[in-house]
């Protein structure tokens, strides 16, 4: 029995392994990794530079990093707004920045056609290396910023994230949203925002992805260009590793709307971890798989309880949160959220069943090759494979180290990473 | 003159990219299935999306969303494969999958390894004629459904203010109901009428196959041939056409629910491609909306936003794909200190711009260069190609349309954006809803009473 599982599926890895995207690397003249994939059948090309200034970055001052980001295509050197925004939308290419709890990134898409992609990059280049922070435009960013944050407060489902990421970590950087809370926003003067691009916007702390029809000779012409003119800089200090709490908590807050958000879930685990493979097929079973999960088949298939539920790990450069979800009719919550622990609990308690690994192993083995089959996720996966230093062959080697994972070895990972009395839960919602 | 070149570096670039890998095959089989194929062999993945003629807006009275119920139990088993098993198979096989539910269309897709395309049209065929509905699995669906509607209207003051708005701007097109039905009505669908509802749509010859990746046309027909051609036919019959009657004057409403933000919603009623007599029209009104917000340096983000600063956000939009007449919509957010009534009047004054200056050589050059532009990038996505040829063709217009699109687009001039503005954007035609905030925490008390809950 076990013996022709496992020949079943080697000859299931045999047939499906791809060569993923072969991935070149090098340094700009400044010592800026760049990362690149050349891309075939399309004259188009994406570039990201993506520098290690996330709201993690933020310290006191919550939401710095990404009204910094908000800022930088309002005015570069002596473009304008409005002349920048003209300067792209003439060539048809797409330009934009945001940021998460790790990285805030700049991305460009554009036709490779050098006239159109020469004047797209020209001004990125201005707005990467020239950013002008104008008080006006200062003003009315931050006034927009605000409007978004007031915004946030209609939605149950934001509070219960907002609380949620706050009662895991606490005083750690990633306790905050990227976008910051009034408090702090409404403090903020337009100085602040050069202090923090000064610091973090440097060629120290940059990398390059460039993912497109394009050689590689033009791919090291474009990186050296873009970043010529960035300060070297240093590299910020290393984040601090997360404090995992030895209870969880229960919180609910009181809001009129008609579905209670949960969450629920604990510190889980970093890019790098040793667990990050047994942990990341074992919640594909538990809530990752969609249509499949047992969390979708106990909360939705067999007792109609919500449209949406899942699980999920979101692997940072330090431990990143485990969460599982759902939005239950308020009078149900109780009910939901019993299911859902309890369904947690049970999958520690026992790990998966053989069959359900190899399920699992299939799902994900079967269709890895879309999770690279545009240049827009393959840019996702690149950038990511960059920013946490992840080893080249990273996606080469994927299927292979998915497929030593055991039903054993999952049920250890759980046992050790995923505690149930560890669990906070948080409620956005009416009560009686 | 370099401007004059970039002009034509982008007329002649894109177009030349865009054509020269566009070919769609196609095949009506004798039950009526109509399947198009388009190779795309950058990456060894296949997309199959199967469109059916029906959605909200073929729906009476009463079973409002009962299209968009039916894609729900679409999952709940047949006589060969019991409830789960579509999704378990597809999933052992790598893929993915799920559907969506428009007004004028409902739609299943699986994204899949290449060589699993067959298991995708194995299943997909059985759950043409074979759905076995029944009535506990419809119960508990019938909650999920409308946890859905929870979620995504109820819970949201600006999606629950639309749809006051589309109920209050058409008087008798279907245009007026949601896509998830009301919730009374909801909340009794009966058996019978998915059963019915089922067996009126869901057929060969009311739905089209759509395949995109690295596949073989010539191997994909006969895959689909193998598995759908012997499908049986329904009488389809020609849905009424339940014309909008013409609207006689502005149409107003506030909406008042617990929110933060104050907003603003406007709408012309206009033709679409499928009704308007002069096409070039439609896609004048397409250059319209681009003229507005078609991006960053367009008139609504770089005038109201920027410029005066009198918003926060504001956007436009137009679908000319739509099967029947539609709006063409904009919406603002007020910034601090200004009113909806400030969003409403500054809307209206870019409106009459439009229709007293002509718009000016570079606003247009930008509009066509993003069009031309984004031809290019959407072929990044096999699923996005396969949505645009499975839409045209499921709404009346003909997926043929779609390689005219770029071009059409070019055409149009200044003048003829004037003119549409001054022939579609009528103030009588008019119809406009306002997001009136109240206050959050004080809804709490009397917000338990109205609670809205649905009976069952």
């Amino acid at each position: 029995m076990r013996i022709s599982f496992i020949s079943f599926i080697l000859i299931l890895l045999s047939q499906s392994v791809y060569s993923a995207a072969k991935i070149e690397h090098w340094q700009t003249d400044q010592g800026s990794s760049v990362f690149f994939v050349e891309t075939k059948g399309l004259p188009m090309v994406d570039i990201r530079v993506v520098f290690d200034a996330g709201s993690a970055r933020d310290q006191y001052q919550q939401g710095i990093a990404s009204l910094t980001s908000a800022l930088l295509d309002t005015g570069a050197g002596e473009l304008s707004a409005d002349d920048i925004a003209q300067r792209f939308e003439s060539v048809g290419a797409r330009f934009g920045s945001g940021v998460s709890k790790d990285m805030a990134w700049l991305s460009l898409r554009s036709l490779t056609d050098e006239k159109l992609l020469d004047k797209a990059l020209q001004t990125m280049q201005a707005i990467l290396t020239k950013p002008a922070f104008n008080a006006a435009d200062f003003q009315r960013e931050k006034n927009r910023a605000l409007a978004g944050l007031k915004h946030r407060e209609e939605s149950p489902g934001a509070l219960a994230s907002i609380e949620f990421y706050k009662v895991l970590f606490k005083d750690h950087p990633y306790a905050h949203p990227a976008s910051g809370v009034i408090e702090t926003v409404s403090g903020f003067a337009v100085d602040d925002l050069r202090a923090f691009y000064k610091q973090y916007y440097v060629a120290s702390n940059a990398r390059v992805v460039i993912v497109g029809e394009l050689t590689k000779q033009q791919a090291i012409k474009i990186a050296n260009s873009l970043l010529k003119d960035l300060k070297l800089g240093e590299k910020p200090a290393t984040l601090p590793e997360v404090k995992i709490a030895k209870q969880g908590i229960s919180k609910h807050i009181e809001f009129p709307s008609a579905q209670t958000h949960v969450l629920s879930g604990l510190v889980g685990m970093h890019r790098k971890d040793k667990d990050y493979l047994n942990l990341y097929v074992g919640n594909h079973i538990l809530g990752g798989s969609g249509l499949v999960s047992q969390l979708f088949a106990e909360v939705r298939e067999k007792r109609g309880l919500a449209y949406s539920a899942y699980s999920y790990f979101s692997p940072l450069f330090r431990k990143g949160s485990f969460t599982m979800g759902l939005q239950t009719r308020n009078d149900q919550t109780t009910q939901a959220v019993e299911v859902m622990q309890n369904t947690l609990k049970d999958f520690v308690k026992t790990g998966p069943t053989e069959q359900a690994v190899i399920a699992a192993k299939k799902n994900i083995t079967g269709g890895f090759a879309m999770r690279f089959d545009t240049n827009s996720k393959l840019i996702s996966y690149v950038s990511m494979i960059g920013f946490y230093q992840l080893p080249l062959d990273y996606l080469d080697t994927f299927q292979k180290r998915v497929g030593a994972v055991t039903a054993a070895s999952i049920k250890d990972a759980f046992a050790r990473r995923v505690k149930p009395e560890l669990i906070n839960t948080i409620t956005v919602g009416g009560t009686k | 003159m370099i401007f004059r070149a970039i002009i034509l570096a982008l007329i002649c670039l894109p177009i030349t990219a865009y054509s020269s890998n566009v070919q769609v095959h196609q095949r009506v089989f004798a039950n009526g299935l109509k399947v198009l194929v388009k190779e795309d062999h950058r990456s060894p993945v296949v997309v199959s999306q199967i469109w059916y003629k029906v959605g909200s807006s073929y729906e009476p009275g009463g079973i409002t969303g009962i299209s968009h119920m039916l894609e729900h139990m679409m999952f709940k088993g047949t006589e060969k494969y019991p409830a789960g098993e579509f999704s378990r198979i597809i999933a052992e096989n790598g893929g993915n999958e799920n559907a969506f539910t428009g007004r004028d269309y409902t739609a299943y897709f699986q994204t899949m390894e290449k060589s699993r395309l067959e298991v995708s049209f194995k299943l997909e065929a059985d759950r043409m004629r074979g759905l076995h509905l029944n009535a506990a699995e419809l119960k508990k669906e019938l909650e999920v459904v409308t946890e859905e509607r929870r979620m995504r209207t109820d819970d949201k003051p600006r999606s629950k203010m639309h749809e006051y708005f589309m109920a209050m701007a058409f008087s008798n097109s279907p245009y007026k109901n949601p896509v998830i039905g009301w919730p009374s009505d909801i909340a009794n669908y009966q058996l019978d009428d998915l059963q019915a509802w089922y067996q009126l749509w869901y057929a060969p010859n009311n739905a089209t196959l759509v395949v995109v990746g690295d596949i073989n046309a010539d191997e994909v027909f006969a895959l689909a041939e193998k598995y759908f051609a012997e499908i049986k036919t329904s009488e389809i019959k020609p849905i009424k056409p339940q014309a909008e009657i013409l609207q006689q004057g502005i149409r107003k409403t506030t909406v008042k629910l617990p929110a933060k933000l104050p907003y603003l919603i406007m709408g012309y009623k206009v033709p679409v491609l499928n009704s308007i007599e002069n096409k070039a029209d439609a896609y004048a009104l397409e250059v319209l909306a681009g003229i507005l917000d078609g991006g960053s340096s367009a008139r609504l983000a770089s005038r109201l936003v920027r410029g005066k600063q009198i918003a926060v956000s504001a956007g436009a939009g137009y679908n000319m794909m739509s099967r029947l007449p539609d709006l063409f919509m904009l919406d603002a957010t007020p910034a601090e200190g200004k009113t909806v009534f400030d969003m409403e009047y500054a809307l209206k004054e870019q409106v009459y711009q439009l229709k007293s200056e002509l718009v000016s050589a570079d606003e247009l050059q930008r509009v066509k260069a993003q069009v031309l532009a984004s031809a290019v990038y959407e072929r990044d996505s096999n699923f996005y190609q396969a949505m645009q040829l499975g839409m045209l063709e499921t709404v009346g217009i003909g997926w043929e349309k779609v390689d005219e699109y770029v071009e059409k687009v070019n055409q149009i001039t200044a003048q003829q954006v004037r003119d549409v503005a001054r022939k579609y954007l009528l103030e009588d035609q008019l119809n406009i809803a306002y997001l009136d905030p109240q206050p959050i925490r004080q809804q709490k008390q009397t917000g338990k009473v109205a609670g809205g809950r649905h009976a069952h």
